[in-house]
This record gives C-alpha cells, sequence and structure tokens, in this order.
C-alpha cells in the first residue's frame, strides 16, 4: 500500500511521452502559509477541478518559488498558484502564459515591517528610517512580499542598498520564521506577508511586548493562478475559460483554506506590470531587451 | 605504472606534524580577527522552549507520508552510493593524472542542492535528478578516497611480483585485495552522508525526509519536525544491524524496483539550457559578433567579480579556516566517546549514539539554534559547521583507535589520552581532516539564514532568480578554490605521509 502510494506521487512527477491525451492536467501550488500537508489538501483542490473540467487533475507540491517556476517552464505542470515575483518570472520564461485568477485578498496584498521592543520603534505612518543600522531578515529569497517590496520600499526611502543600510541581513527562508527570529530579538527587524502575521496574532503565537508591526507598505497584487499557453492545443480552445471559470467559482470554505483565501477573483498579466518593475528597479530580474 | 607518488620531500617527524597543525591554527586565529563575531539577542528562550516541548513530544501527522519518504530517502541513497562507488572506482584507477583527479575534485565541489538545481532544469523532479545529484559529487568524493587508497598500500606485493604487459591485472592481485577492506569500510561510511545528503535533497522538493523536516521547522510546528527528524536518526542509528553485506544485493534489487531511476529527458530543454540558459547574459543570441559586445561582457563579470565572486571567495574561505581548526579541536574532544580504549560496551555504544546525534542534525538547524542562541553572525555558522563535521571525525577517529593494541601496563585517563593514544592517531586525525576541508567549505552555502554571503550563498541566489548564467560561473569558481585546496591537501598529506587506512600494528 506504501509502495503504492509512493509510487503515484513519483508517478504524477513523472510525464509519460505517449498518448498526449491521456496525460493528466498537473497543477502546483506555493501558499504563504500553512505549507506542511499540502499534498492531502491539495489533493481535493485536484478533485474539485477534475469535477468541474471532467480531465484527470492531478497536483504535485513544490518546495520552492524556484522549483515551481522551472516545473511550468518544463511543462511538468501547466496550472500553478505563483506569488507575485515568480508569476512574473515564469510568464517570461514562458511565454503566452496567463494569470487568470487572483484570490480576493491579493488584489491589496502587504508586508509589514515588524521590530523587536528593544529597538524602541514606535509604528509609524510614515517610513521608519529608524531602522537603519539595526539587523534585519527578508523572509525567502524569491518572496513578493518578504523579499521584493519590502526590499524596494527601504532602497526607495533610505537610497541605498540593503547591505549597506544594516548591520546584518539575513533570509530566514520563511515568513513563521522572520517573525520567530525578530521576536526572539536575532534579527531587529524584519519583513514579513501581513496575512500570516495577522494570523499567528490571532493564534496567540506573537508576543506583542516582544514584537509589532512597525510600518507597512503600500497595497500591491499578490498570489496568482497562472496557465500555460498550450493546454488549449491538449484540451481544447475553450480550456483557459472553463478553468478559469472553476476557479472563480470555487466558493467551499474548505478548499478556498488551503491557499488561504476568501474567494478567487479575475486577473490578467498587465496588473503583475508593477511588480515586474520593482523586480527590475531592485535587479532581481533583467529589463526586457 | 598506475599510480606515481608524490615527488616531494616526505617529512615524517612528530616536528612537521606539530608545524602543520600550528600553521592551521595560526591563520584560524588571524581569520577570527577578521570575521564578524558579534554576539547579540535578546530573549532566545520562548523560541527554545517550543523546541524542546516539540523534541519531547514527537508527532506523526500522517504515516504513509513519513513512511514513503523515508523509503524515498533511502532509495536515492542506496542508488546514488552504489553508481558512485562504480563510477568512482573507475576514475580511482586514474588517480595518478592530474586531470583526472581535477575533474574528481570539481564534480564533488559542487554541493548536491546546487546538482539537484542544475539537474532540475533538464530532468525535471524526477527519481533521476534525486539519483544523479547524489551519484555525482559521491562519485567526486569516492574516487579520491579510493585513489588514495590505493597509493597507499603496501608495495612489495607490487614490486616483487613478475611485470606483466597487463598493468590492470597486475593491480587486481597486488593492489586492490589490500586496499579492499578500508574501501568497503569508507563506502559503508559513506552511504551513511549518502543519507543525510539524499534527506536534504527534499529542500529543492524531492519527496525525502528534508521535504517535510525542513517545512515543519520553518512554520514552527516543532512536534511533526521532531517525527521526521527521528526518523532519520532511527535510519542511520540502526544501519549496522540491517545493513548487511549479504543482504545488499536485495536491498539493491528493491530500490531499484520501487524507485526506478527514470525521467522524461527533453533534448529540447536540455539544449536550451546550454545554449541559452548558461551563456553570460551579455553573450547571448546574434548579439556575439556585434561590436561592443565584449564590452559588456567585460561590464557584466566585472559587476559580477566585484559584487559576488570575491566577496563571495573571501567570506567562504574566513568561514572554512575557522570551522575547520574548531572541527579538529572539537574531533580531538569528542573522539573518545567512540573509542573502545576509553569506554567499554555501554558506553561507548552510547558516546557514539551522541555523535550520531550530533552529526544528524541537520548544519541549517544547527546554524537556526545558534542564530536564536548568539545572534547573526559568523559563530552560529562556525559552530553549526564544527559540530556537525567534528562529530563525523570524531566518529572516525574513534573507530580507527580501536585498531590500536595497548600494553597492559599501559596509562589511564588523561596521560593513557595525551601521551599514548593522541599521537598514534594524530596522523589519521589529520588526513580525515583535510578531507572534511573542502566539504566545509562547500556546506558553508547552506547558512543564508545567518546572511553569510558565501560562494553558496550567490550560487543559492543566483538560481532563485534563474540567472544560470551566473550561477555557473560562481559555480565555476568555487570549484576552483575547491580544486587548490584539495591540491594543497594533497601536497601536505604526501609530505607529512598522511595514511587514511589504520596503521598495521
Amino acid at each position: 500500500m506504501i509502495l503504492r502510494f509512493s509510487s503515484f506521487i513519483l508517478a504524477a512527477l513523472l510525464l509519460t511521452t505517449s498518448l498526449a491525451n491521456s496525460q493528466p492536467f498537473i497543477f502546483t501550488a506555493i501558499p504563504d502559509q500553512n505549507e506542511a500537508h499540502l499534498q492531502e489538501r491539495f489533493n481535493k483542490i485536484a478533485g474539485y477541478l477534475q469535477n468541474e473540467l471532467e480531465i484527470e487533475v492531478r497536483y504535485i507540491p513544490v518546495k520552492s518559488y524556484a522549483a515551481a517556476v522551472t516545473a511550468f517552464r518544463n511543462n511538468q505542470v501547466q496550472l500553478a498558484w505563483f506569488g507575485g515575483l515568480s508569476g512574473v518570472q515564469a510568464r517570461r520564461l514562458v511565454p503566452g502564459s496567463q494569470a487568470i485568477a487572483q484570490g480576493y485578498e491579493d488584489q491589496f496584498f502587504k508586508t509589514y515591517l515588524i521590530a523587536h521592543s528593544s529597538t524602541g520603534i514606535e509604528k509609524s505612518a510614515q517610513f521608519p528610517k529608524a531602522i537603519a543600522g539595526k539587523s534585519f531578515t527578508f523572509g525567502s529569497k524569491g518572496s513578493t512580499s518578504g523579499r521584493l517590496m519590502p526590499e524596494y520600499h527601504i532602497r526607495e526611502n533610505l537610497a541605498k542598498a540593503p547591505q549597506k543600510i544594516f548591520s546584518k541581513v539575513g533570509f530566514s527562508g520563511d515568513h513563521s520564521r522572520t517573525i520567530a527570529l525578530v521576536q526572539s530579538g536575532a534579527y531587529e527587524v524584519g519583513a514579513v506577508n501581513f496575512k500570516v502575521w495577522d494570523k499567528e496574532l490571532a493564534a496567540g503565537k506573537v508576543d506583542p511586548a516582544k514584537v509589532a508591526v512597525i510600518w507597512e507598505t503600500p497595497t500591491y497584487p499578490d498570489y496568482q493562478w497562472t496557465v500555460r499557453n498550450d493546454v488549449t492545443a491538449r484540451w481544447g480552445p475553450d480550456f483557459k475559460r472553463r478553468l478559469t471559470a472553476a476557479l472563480l467559482a470555487m466558493k467551499d470554505p474548505d478548499l478556498l483554506a488551503s491557499f488561504p483565501r476568501q474567494s478567487f477573483v479575475k486577473a490578467s498579466n498587465e496588473l503583475y506590470t508593477p511588480i515586474a518593475d520593482t523586480a527590475v528597479a531592485i535587479g532581481l530580474i533583467d529589463a526586457k531587451k | 605504472m598506475l599510480f606515481n607518488q608524490g615527488t616531494d620531500r616526505v617529512d615524517t617527524s612528530a616536528q612537521a606534524l606539530r608545524r602543520t597543525s600550528f600553521w592551521f591554527a595560526a591563520i584560524a586565529l588571524l581569520c577570527l580577527f577578521c570575521a564578524d563575531l558579534d554576539v547579540s539577542t535578546s530573549d532566545p528562550w520562548h523560541e527554545l522552549g517550543l523546541m524542546a516541548i516539540g523534541a519531547l513530544s514527537p508527532s506523526v501527522w500522517s504515516w504513509p507520508t513519513l513512511l514513503t519518504s523515508l523509503a524515498n530517502t533511502f532509495s536515492f541513497a542506496l542508488q546514488g552510493v552504489s553508481l558512485a562507488a562504480v563510477s568512482g572506482f573507475i576514475l580511482a584507477l586514474g588517480y595518478g593524472s592530474a586531470l583526472v583527479r581535477s575533474f574528481c575534485a570539481f564534480i564533488r565541489s559542487i554541493h548536491e542542492l546546487f546538482w539537484a538545481l542544475l539537474f532540475i532544469q533538464i530532468t525535471g523532479l524526477s527519481s533521476l535528478t534525486g539519483l544523479l545529484a547524489i551519484a555525482i559529487p559521491y562519485a567526486g568524493t569516492l574516487a579520491k578516497i579510493y585513489g588514495e587508497l590505493f597509493e597507499e598500500v603496501d608495495l612489495a606485493p607490487a614490486s616483487n611480483s613478475p611485470t606483466t604487459k597487463q598493468p590492470l591485472t597486475h593491480f587486481l592481485y597486488t593492489v586492490l585485495p589490500l586496499a579492499w577492506r578500508p574501501m568497503t569500510i569508507y563506502t559503508s561510511y559513506r552511504f551513511e552522508c549518502a543519507i543525510r545528503s539524499s534527506a536534504i535533497l527534499g529542500f529543492v522538493g524531492l519527496p525525502t525526509l528534508g521535504f517535510h523536516l525542513e517545512t515543519a521547522l520553518g512554520e514552527g510546528h516543532y512536534s511533526e519536525a521532531a517525527a521526521y527528524f527521528y526518523a532519520l536518526l532511527l535510519l542511520i542509528g540502526t544501519l549496522r544491524f540491517w545493513l548487511q553485506k549479504r543482504l545488499l544485493p536485495i536491498y539493491l534489487l528493491a530500490v531499484f524496483y520501487y524507485l526506478p531511476p527514470e525521467a522524461q529527458i527533453s533534448w529540447e530543454l536540455a539544449a536550451r539550457f546550454i545554449t541559452e540558459d548558461i551563456v553570460p547574459a551579455p553573450l547571448r543570441g546574434d548579439t556575439l559578433l556585434a561590436a561592443g559586445t565584449f564590452a559588456l561582457f567585460a561590464d557584466w563579470f566585472s559587476l559580477l567579480w566585484q559584487h559576488q565572486i570575491w566577496p563571495g571567495l573571501v567570506n567562504t574561505v574566513l568561514l572554512g579556516q575557522i570551522s575547520l581548526v574548531f572541527t579538529g579541536l572539537l574531533a580531538l574532544l569528542l573522539f573518545p566517546l567512540n573509542s573502545p580504549l576509553f569506554f567499554r560496551r555501554w558506553g561507548r555504544a552510547s558516546g557514539d549514539g551522541l555523535l550520531i546525534l550530533l552529526r544528524t542534525i541537520p548544519e541549517y538547524l544547527l546554524a537556526f539554534l545558534g542564530l536564536l542562541v548568539l545572534g547573526p553572525s559568523m559563530l552560529p555558522a562556525v559552530l553549526a559547521l564544527g559540530i556537525h563535521n567534528g562529530a563525523i571525525i570524531a566518529h572516525l577517529v574513534g573507530r580507527h583507535s580501536a585498531e590500536l593494541s595497548l600494553r597492559a601496563d599501559s596509562s589511564r585517563g588523561l596521560n593513557l589520552y595525551f601521551f599514548e593514544i593522541l599521537p598514534r592517531i594524530y596522523r589519521q586525525f589529520l588526513a580525515f581532516l583535510f578531507y572534511r576541508w573542502e566539504v566545509i567549505l562547500r556546506e558553508t552555502a547552506i547558512l543564508g539564514i545567518l546572511g553569510i554571503s558565501t560562494l553558496g550563498f550567490y550560487i543559492d541566489s543566483a538560481f532563485e532568480e534563474f540567472r544560470f548564467d551566473r550561477a555557473l560561473i560562481l559555480i565555476l569558481a568555487s570549484a576552483l578554490l575547491n580544486m587548490g585546496v584539495d591540491q594543497l591537501a594533497r601536497r601536505i598529506r604526501l609530505r607529512l605521509h598522511l595514511k587514511t587506512a589504520p596503521e598495521s600494528l
């Protein structure tokens, strides 16, 4: 039983060349929180899409933004739930691919700068210039909310690269870990995805006496579903429209909790132009030739 | 002649050993002055408390997930080491050639994670990717170990047997039988390392223990992380009981049946990777012949040099040299734990258990713990690398000390340690330490959480940004560093006549 289960996972990872039409439609997702138990939760999403689209749908778990983009680029997955930056990277690498839906919350996503109480920095509407000289941690290197947007605003307001502004710059790799590290004082200031912060605060994992939000970025568009263009060749010219409709029609709170989003709304590639421009501005991607 | 012996003057005096050790320590001290060793933290106890509670209350969320990732971890490791042993053996036959040695140093200078990231571009997230990511660097390592063992065997049988026109036959009858036993010991030890490597491949998405362990740790689900960690510990700790030579063929068949290495290799992807992705950005497309392309490339390279290659090299060497000496000190302190000369049965068993624990804790977890307690600096990195590698060398030195026989009236306690055992194992100890030298340099790559910008840190960033051209140049830079270190370690080894096989007494 166990043997079969694992070969199932790998079978999902391995694409066989024969019989194009019998190939399942495969997607992946990198949520911004609750990354544990993805396989179990996203198999339910696969079941939902399978019912709606009447084709075989599978989910494969992927660990990092980079791995998700690579799988998408190599056509190992045809649909992916990307972050803002990883979506931009994926669509640049796969011409013709489209952002079709985003989470309701992703229309106005934001990043919190959080600081340990020992810094004495209070919450302000203005960018807190007092963070200069402190130690600082981003989240994952490829994260929109944990890296791209905070770095952009830091450069905008302090006119230097983070390595020149802060005494130390780390990459915690994960939003929850950013909170843990700033709360312990290992890093004095950090940048964290607002949804993860709100959730951990509500769950009582944050001690407000030790760590607090000191600033929030202006809003920006974040996570989205991106689909490859060549799906129409395999599943019909109407496929993208039907897929979009199925995603937008997802109303079951149990399914939506996997992302976690309250619902999905329409999206387009153009919506993410500001993200692409920001990434170019801080040198994370090259300007288009 | 299959192998040429070094032409350096050999100096086997104790004074030469002392002098070498002194210079390494002196260089590490010098590095300490240049390194950032600030201690800064205020309140680690909350998080440490949560981790302690998690460690004491492991919980398995899903048994099928745990067991399949355990089986995958084992399969990748066994397949990888088997392939590496065969190809390492073939490479070792030519180890006298500087070209072969450089090639081996090159392939093992690239961290398993980076091999995996490279192969993912071509073979996707597949079982073949996992196999190759382990087999390639391990082939380089095993080739080195085998090659050096062949150089070390007693030359008497080889020089006393009639010369033949078939050097291979000559080798098979005079050298191989003498090197066989240490070869099998090392290969089985490397298998343990391969299990750890296999687990770590989960960090980039292969379905091994590291996949779930890293997720659980990142999100602070410490009870669940503990379950995965204990599973890994159990797998490694019990190897010697069930991984027996005569059962090996069965295990091999089983893992290849369970997880056949396969992938859809798309030649289109491979071609794109080679002709486009890894070509430096200014040289891509039809601009190659355009005027000014060379200037653009020079700019591109000089920026990369200033911002990443040079600082990366400096930090890698600083961190590497300090960690190397700390590793050595820790190994000398800890090896009696696994030595029958100091501890009998149960004492030694629990001592070795502690060493297994210390070397199985992933370095990035050690770094995270160090970061919580000491704040971000090179200090947690040195501790993480030192504890991990020190426990490995302590284990090996301890095991080798078992081969020494003591006189019935030998001294005890500290006197035994300092005046009898230490002098007799010091040569092997240094040999092991020089093996780990390049490993330590390579492992500086996965400590990005501490924000120490080593070469590996920049390689990781380049993969994250899909700048494979930069990744390739940085990988080449770290490979050159590794080859240099390998050359140096080899010269020292030949000069001091360090042996990796136990002294025959």
